[in-house]
């Protein structure tokens, strides 16, 4: 194998499942982009009177960890109500597809937030949103969870790269523990700012590195 | 895995197989004439050795019509261009000036030893290139400075294949007294350069790119070159290379040089330019690079709305090998250099595949490859959220 990607990955990579659009889904959601190098879309179809997932499916322009975690998680989702499915997480979808590299976490974190996303996205149409959550400290610190340190393939908070986060008048500043000039330094930077810069209250997104 | 036994191989520009020829060739210089290189007043294996050293390196040197005391011996085309731009940096750093000029779209060894110079408070200039990955040569004229001590500039892409003009880089330097190295791994051989026409004075070349050993490159010096050895040990290699001559890989580099001919790279242009018009076919793709001045051996072509590492892995499945710029299949995760270089978007680099032809690839090799290439990419444009509506 050119890549050390488990059986089950693969297959998942060569037969994924609940691929393709709905055409008339409840709830849509797009998350990632070409620039980031990978792009998930999820598609849902929810029953109105249980909150369940009746169908789900994924698109994926994206790399082998990317499409096999888009294949599993539907499946996961599927049948799941709302609430359920939204407590899927990144390291049951790993777990189920036997694990993948750390490396490649950053691509299949992307099918997990796309998940999210649309099951927000489903709560924002049929008003079940609470009051729009502002972008505070302790926001952005559970956001960066989902941003991974691709030398180890667990996210920086856990990995204690998140040295400094401040949140004023609309900027987010976070400082991360790295020299501006390691190898994946870039990659965390665009990640970070990819996770951010949307909200309805962020203006600006830096990144600073310590060195 | 177990490779397939039809396994279509079109990543030549990674590593070729070894020919069968150099082998034999390498084989007496590991268990018969297997001594250090000696000087003639030495034990007579080792006066051996060093005849062998000599004639491979007086052939290699002639293919690029140098003298032999002119080329040295490396462990490949990385350690040629560190030498060139390190040696250079050591030789005249304090002499002339610390300005080095260079392009986007070097290859590893030029870009990062230029950005180690940096550190060492070196000025780096990096000339444009056009959307085929040509130089601006009035900028890079422009770019020379009293301060400028070397232009290094590759003779062809890695990537995209795009040829430079080296004729009329050499002659800007020549004319401002500025060094000027040209990394060859590509094209040598495959694409004339003879350093009698060319006013060029460094010059990186590797036996890995034409059916040649692994880890035997060298680096051609024109005479009076101010360079300095960068690696401290013995005084191998007309005191610029330390270390225990590799022998076999010289003697194997030098043969692999003897086999290539015209007529085979001509060969290898007719299969590069049958695959680049059955792939143009494939709706939304594009080639990366020049039409014309291109690599006789590459092809590399951009498939939109789909991704590179996960074509490559279909195709892989396929049996076919193949390479991409995209950022997935990179082990700094970064989109390719060169693409981005040239002025295309992550889009381009992450759908981006390049296809490099040997002496080992057949012209039925190019229809299959470029009949699964089509296939591999309508199935993920099936899936991928891009490019419809």
């Amino acid at each position: 194998m050119p890549l050390p990607y488990s059986e089950l990955v693969m297959e998942h990579f060569r037969h994924p499942h609940n691929v393709g659009r709905i055409e008339d889904p409840d709830a849509r959601a797009i998350e990632g982009s070409p620039a980031c190098g990978d792009m998930v879309a999820v598609y849902l179809k929810v029953d109105p009177e249980t909150q369940r997932i009746t169908d789900i499916k994924f698109e994926s322009y994206g790399c082998a960890s990317n499409i096999a975690t888009g294949s599993i998680i539907t499946e996961l989702a599927k049948g799941k109500t709302l609430e359920e499915a939204r407590q899927i997480t990144w390291k049951q979808a790993s777990e189920a597809l036997g694990g993948l590299p750390p490396i490649k976490a950053h691509c299949s974190v992307l099918a997990v937030d796309g998940l999210r996303a649309a099951i927000e996205n489903y709560e924002e149409r049929h008003g079940l949103v609470k009051e729009q959550e502002p972008t505070t400290v302790e926001f952005v610190r559970r956001r960066l969870k989902h941003v991974m340190n691709p030398v180890t393939g667990l996210d920086v908070v856990r990995t204690k790269l998140v040295e400094e986060i401040e949140v004023a008048d609309g900027v987010v500043r976070v400082v991360i523990d790295l020299p501006a000039d390691h190898q994946f330094a870039n990659n965390i930077r665009d990640e970070i700012v990819e996770k951010l810069g949307h909200r309805w209250d962020v203006k600006q997104v830096e990144v600073v590195f310590t060195e | 895995m177990a490779v397939l036994e039809k396994f279509v191989y079109l990543d030549n520009a990674a590593a070729t197989r070894l020919d069968e020829r150099v082998l034999e060739a390498m084989t007496p210089y590991f268990f018969d004439l297997y001594a250090v290189a000696t000087s003639q007043f030495g034990y007579s294996l080792g006066v051996d050795a060093r005849d062998a050293l000599d004639e491979a390196r007086a052939r290699v040197a002639a293919a690029l019509g140098a003298k032999p005391e002119e080329f040295i011996f490396t462990s490949g085309d990385t350690e040629s261009s560190n030498l060139a731009l390190k040696g250079v940096a050591l030789a005249l750093g304090e002499k002339k000036g610390r300005h080095i000029i260079t392009s986007p779209i070097e290859d590893f060894p030029v870009l990062y030893s230029a950005r180690a110079l940096e550190k060492q408070g070196f000025r780096v200039t990096t000339v444009r290139v056009d959307e085929t990955g040509r130089v601006d040569l009035d900028h890079l004229r422009d770019a020379i400075t009293p301060e400028t001590i070397l232009i290094s500039i590759q003779a062809a892409n890695q990537e995209i294949g795009t040829l430079q003009d080296v004729q009329a880089i050499g002659e800007i330097a020549r004319e401002k007294g500025v060094l000027f190295h040209t990394d060859a791994t590509h094209s040598f051989t495959r694409v004339p350069l003879n350093v009698q026409e060319t006013p060029v004075d460094l010059v990186t070349v590797s036996a890995h790119t034409i059916h040649g050993p692994k880890g035997i490159g060298g680096l051609y010096v024109r005479q009076g070159t101010p360079i300095r050895k960068w690696m401290d040990g013995g005084f191998q290699e007309f005191d610029l290379r330390p270390g225990v001559e590799n022998i076999p890989g010289a003697v194997g580099f030098a043969k692999a040089v003897e086999l290539v001919t015209p007529e085979e790279t001509a060969r290898l242009q007719g299969l590069r330019d049958r695959l680049i018009e059955h792939l143009l076919q494939v709706p939304h793709s594009r080639l990366n690079g020049h039409p014309v001045y291109r690599l006789p051996q590459n092809a590399n072509i951009s498939f939109r709305f789909v991704e590179g590492e996960s074509l490559l892995l279909h195709l892989d499945m396929r049996g076919f090998a193949v390479s991409t710029g995209s950022a997935c299949f990179s082990r700094s995760l970064e989109a390719s250099h060169v693409i981005l270089g040239i002025g295309g978007d992550h889009e381009r680099a992450h759908g981006s595949v390049r296809f490099t032809f040997g002496r080992f690839n057949q012209e039925s090799d190019v229809d299959a490859a470029a009949q699964a290439v089509a296939e591999v990419v309508e199935e993920l444009r099936k899936i991928s959220p891009l490019g419809k509506e």
